[in-house]
C-alpha cells in the first residue's frame, strides 16, 4: 500500500525528464509502481498524480483503460494463454482449458496460495508459434499440455526464478541517458526555431529556387516570343 | 519447446532463399548488439545520410516508394511531406503497439535486431528536422523493451544517439515508451493520446493525419516499426537499387507471417507484388503446403480486419492494388490459413469477439455494435440461435459501416468483388473491422450458420 520508495521516486523523477510534458510518464510510472507493489495501489495512484501534476483521478482514469494494470492483487505469475484466431487453429483453446484443469480455477481467477493467475488473451504477436503463453509477459511457444504442467512445476519449485521475474517487473534493463549526452527536452511552447542541423537544406532550397525561378523566366520569355 | 528454451532465437522466423533487407541479420544470435551490428554494417545509413542534405534524404525515400507496414500501407516519403513548414518542433512516434491478430513481425525486428531501427528513426529525425522520438513498444513485450532499452544505452554511449551525433550538429532523443495492453492504442491518434498519458482513444478526423496536429498539438510523423527498419537499407543502397525488387507499386520486400494450418508457419521475407498467395502457401521455400494435405477453405490476407479470401484468390500477387481491388488489403502482413476442418463460425466468433472486447468505447456505433455482434455470434454457435439472427447481424454491420461491405468475389455464385476500404459511421476503422469476418463468412458460408440455428415450429394457439 505504498508510495514509491526513495530508489523509485528518482526513478520517476528520471522518466519524468525525459518528456517535453510531464503527464507523459504516467504510464512508466503506472509500471513502476506495479513494478514496486505487484499491482497498482490507491497511494501509488495519488503518488504518480502529485509526480505529473495532474488530479489522482486523472490518473485512475488513465490506469483503468489498459489491461495491464491490476488495480487489485494477482497472482505472483501471471499466465496469459493466446486464444486468437491462429492459436485457436492450433489448440490455444484446449491450452487454456487444460491450464484451467491442472491449477483448478477458470480464467481471470488465481489461485488460492497467490501463486498463479490465468488470462484468456488476445493475440501476443507469436502467431507463427501457435499454441503459445506468456508467463508474466516472457514467450513460451508451441508449447504442449505436458510443457506447460512442467513450466508450473518448474516455477513451483523456483528453478525459473532468473528466467521469470515476479508479476510487474517488465524490464530489467532499463534506458538511462547520461546527463552529457543528453540532446535536451523542451516543453514545445518553448522550441520555436528549426533544428540546428536543418541550415544545411539551405544551399539547396536555394539552388532549387534559383532553379525553378529561372525555368518560369524561360516559360515567361518563351510565352513573350510567341505573342 | 522446453522450459529451457525460453525465448528461443528469432522464433519463427524462416531464413530461406531470397533478398533480405530488413532481416539480413536474423541469422546472428547476437544482433542486437552493438558489437554485431557495427560488424555487419550497422549505422552505416545513418553515416551516408549525415553527408547528404535532410531534403536530399527525404527525396530518397520518396524515390524509394517505401510503403507504410503499419497497415494502412500509405507511402512514408510522402506523408513526411505533410508537416506544415516552419512549425517546430515536431516529432517522431515509432508504432510498435503490434497486436493485430496473426501479425507477428515488428516484435522480431525490435528483438532480434533492435540497432536498425534505431538508425532508421535516426534517418528519419534527421531527415525532417524532428526534436525528439518516442519508440512506443506494445507493453506485453518485455523482451523487446528490454533489448530496445539496452541497445539505447549502448548508442547513446557510442555517441550514435543524443547530443551531437557522431560530432555532426545533429542532434536528437530517442526515448523508450511503452504500452500496458490496449490494441487501439496501434491506430495512430490513439497511440498519440496515450504517450500524453490518456487513456489511448482515437482522436476525431479531420485532421486525418497527425503531420498536421500530432503529439502536444505539434506535427507528428507516426511510423511503423518494419517501415523504419527499412531506412537504413534505403540509404546506403539508394532508391533505385530498392525498386528493383518486388513490383513498381510496391517495390522492395516486406516480412510476412503466415500461421494456421501449414506444414511450415514463420516469418519470410519475401518480395511484395512478385510473390503470390500460393507462393506463400505452397511454395517450397515459404509454408510447404497445407498442414496434412487438407484442401483450403478460406485465409485472412493481411490480419483479422481484413476480408477473408478464398481458394479463388490464392494466385493474386502480394501487392496492395490488386489486392484491395479484390475486396480485401494487405494490411500488416499478417496470413492465416485455415482448412476444411475449420468452423467458419467459430472463426468469425472469436475474431469479432477480439473487437468487441478491445471497442475503446468512444463511439456508439462500435461499442454497442461489436458486443451486440459478438451476443448474436456466441448464441448462433452455442445452438441457442434465433431465426431472424442472421439478418439482425447484417443490420448491426450495416450500422457500423453502411452500404455493401468490402468482399472477395465468388465466380461460382456470380458475386463480384467489392473494393477496400469500406465506408464507417466511427470515429476510426476498428467498428468496421468487425464487420469483415462477418460478411466474409455470411456472403460464403451462410449455410454453416444456418445449420446451427434450431428450427422451431410455432405452437398452433387456438381461440376457443
Ligand atoms: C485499430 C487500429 C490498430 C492499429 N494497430 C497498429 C499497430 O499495432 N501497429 C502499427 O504499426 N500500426 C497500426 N495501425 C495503423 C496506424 O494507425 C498507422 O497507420 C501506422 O502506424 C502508420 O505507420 P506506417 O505509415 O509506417 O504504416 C492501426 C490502425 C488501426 C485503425
Ligand atoms: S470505432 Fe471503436 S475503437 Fe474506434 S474510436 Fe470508435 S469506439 Fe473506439
Ligand atoms: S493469434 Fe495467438 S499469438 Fe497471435
Amino acid at each position: 500500500m505504498a508510495r514509491f520508495t526513495p530508489e523509485n521516486l528518482e526513478l520517476a523523477h528520471e522518466i519524468i525528464s525525459r518528456y517535453p510534458r510531464k503527464k507523459s510518464a504516467v504510464i512508466p510510472m503506472l509500471h513502476l509502481a506495479q513494478e514496486q507493489d505487484g499491482y497498482v495501489t490507491n497511494d501509488a495512484m495519488a503518488h504518480i498524480a502529485e509526480l505529473a501534476e495532474v488530479t489522482a483521478a486523472e490518473v485512475i482514469g488513465t490506469c483503468t483503460f489498459y489491461e495491464m494494470f491490476k488495480t487489485h492483487p494477482v497472482g505472483k505469475y501471471v499466465i496469459n494463454v493466446c486464444t486468437n484466431i491462429s492459436c485457436q487453429l492450433n489448440g490455444g483453446e484446449e491450452l487454456l482449458e487444460h491450464l484451467e484443469e491442472s491449477l483448478e480455477i477458470r480464467s481471470g481467477g488465481t489461485t488460492s496460495d497467490g501463486m498463479f493467475t490465468i488470462e484468456d488473451y488476445e493475440c501476443i504477436a507469436a502467431c507463427t508459434e501457435a499454441p503459445c503463453l506468456q508467463v508474466n509477459y516472457r514467450y513460451f511457444h508451441r508449447i504442449s499440455n505436458d510443457e506447460v504442467d512442467e513450466v508450473i512445476a518448474d516455477i513451483r519449485t523456483g528453478k525459473l526464478a532468473d528466467t521469470i521475474p515476479e508479476h510487474g517487473v517488465l524490464q530489467r534493463v532499463r534506458q538511462t541517458i547520461p546527463a552529457a549526452k543528453l540532446a535536451g527536452v523542451a516543453p514545445p511552447e518553448e522550441v520555436v526555431d528549426a533544428p540546428a542541423w536543418m541550415v544545411r537544406n539551405e544551399p539547396i532550397l536555394a539552388a532549387r529556387a534559383a532553379a525553378k525561378a529561372a525555368e518560369e523566366a524561360a516559360a515567361k520569355a518563351a510565352e513573350g516570343n510567341a505573342d | 519447446m522446453a522450459t529451457n528454451q525460453y525465448v528461443p532465437h528469432a522464433a519463427g522466423y524462416v531464413d530461406n532463399e531470397g533478398p533480405k533487407i530488413v532481416s539480413s541479420r536474423f541469422v546472428h544470435e547476437d544482433a542486437f548488439l552493438l558489437e554485431r551490428s557495427l560488424a555487419t554494417g550497422g549505422y552505416e545509413g545513418l553515416k551516408k545520410a549525415l553527408t547528404m542534405a535532410p531534403i536530399e534524404v527525404h527525396d530518397t525515400v520518396r524515390d524509394a516508394v517505401l510503403l507504410g507496414r503499419g497497415g494502412a500501407g500509405f507511402p512514408a516519403g510522402i506523408k513526411w511531406g505533410f508537416c506544415p513548414p516552419g512549425k517546430w518542433p515536431m516529432y517522431l512516434v515509432v508504432n510498435g503497439d503490434e497486436s493485430e491478430p496473426g501479425t507477428y513481425k515488428d516484435r522480431l525486428l525490435m528483438e532480434m535486431d533492435p540497432h536498425q531501427l534505431i538508425e532508421g528513426c535516426l534517418i528519419a529525425c534527421y531527415a525532417l528536422g524532428l526534436s525528439q522520438c518516442f519508440l512506443y513498444v506494445r507493453g506485453e513485450m518485455a523482451l523487446a523493451q528490454e533489448r530496445i532499452a539496452h541497445a539505447l544505452n549502448e548508442a547513446y554511449e557510442a555517441n550514435l544517439v543524443g547530443k551531437n551525433i557522431l560530432g555532426t550538429d545533429f542532434s536528437v532523443d530517442v526515448v523508450l515508451h511503452w504500452g500496458a495492453g490496449a490494441y487501439i492504442v496501434g491506430e495512430e491518434t490513439a497511440l498519440i493520446e496515450s504517450l500524453e498519458g490518456e487513456r489511448g482513444m482515437p482522436r476525431l478526423k479531420p485532421p486525418f493525419f497527425p503531420a498536421a496536429i500530432g503529439l502536444y498539438g505539434q506535427p507528428t510523423i507516426v511510423n511503423n516499426v518494419e517501415t523504419l527498419a527499412n531506412l537504413p537499407w534505403i540509404i546506403v543502397n539508394g532508391a533505385d537499387e530498392y525498386k528493383k525488387y518486388g513490383s513498381e507499386t510496391s517495390p522492395g520486400t516486406r516480412l510476412f507471417a503466415v500461421s494456421g494450418h501449414v506444414k511450415r508457419p514463420g516469418v519470410y521475407e519475401a518480395e511484395q507484388g512478385v510473390t503470390t498467395f500460393r507462393d506463400l502457401i505452397y511454395g517450397d521455400n515459404f509454408c510447404q503446403g497445407m498442414k496434412g494435405d487438407d484442401e483450403l477453405k478460406m485465409f485472412i490476407p493481411g490480419g483479422a480486419s481484413a476480408p477473408w479470401f478464398f481458394p479463388e484468390q490464392v494466385d493474386l500477387p502480394l501487392e496492395a492494388r490488386p489486392v484491395g481491388a479484390a475486396g480485401s488489403m494487405l494490411g500488416s502482413g499478417a496470413i492465416v490459413i485455415m482448412d476444411e476442418s475449420t468452423d467458419a463460425v467459430k472463426a468469425c466468433l472469436r475474431v469479432v469477439r477480439f473487437f468487441a472486447r478491445e471497442s475503446c468505447g468512444k463511439c456508439t456505433p462500435c461499442r454497442e455494435g461489436t458486443t451486440w455482434e459478438e451476443t448474436l455470434l456466441r448464441r448462433i454457435y452455442d445452438g441457442h440461435g434465433r431465426p431472424g439472427d442472421l439478418e439482425m447481424l447484417l443490420d448491426i454491420a450495416d450500422n457500423i459501416s453502411p452500404g455493401p461491405y468490402p468482399g472477395a468475389a465468388w465466380e461460382a455464385e456470380g458475386i463480384e468483388a467489392i473494393p477496400f476500404p469500406p465506408k464507417q459511421t466511427t470515429i476510426c476503422p476498428l467498428g468496421p473491422s468487425s464487420v469483415a469476418p462477418i460478411t466474409s463468412a455470411l456472403r460464403r458460408f451462410r449455410h454453416e450458420f444456418e445449420a446451427k440455428i434450431p428450427q422451431r415450429t410455432s405452437i398452433p394457439v387456438s381461440a376457443s
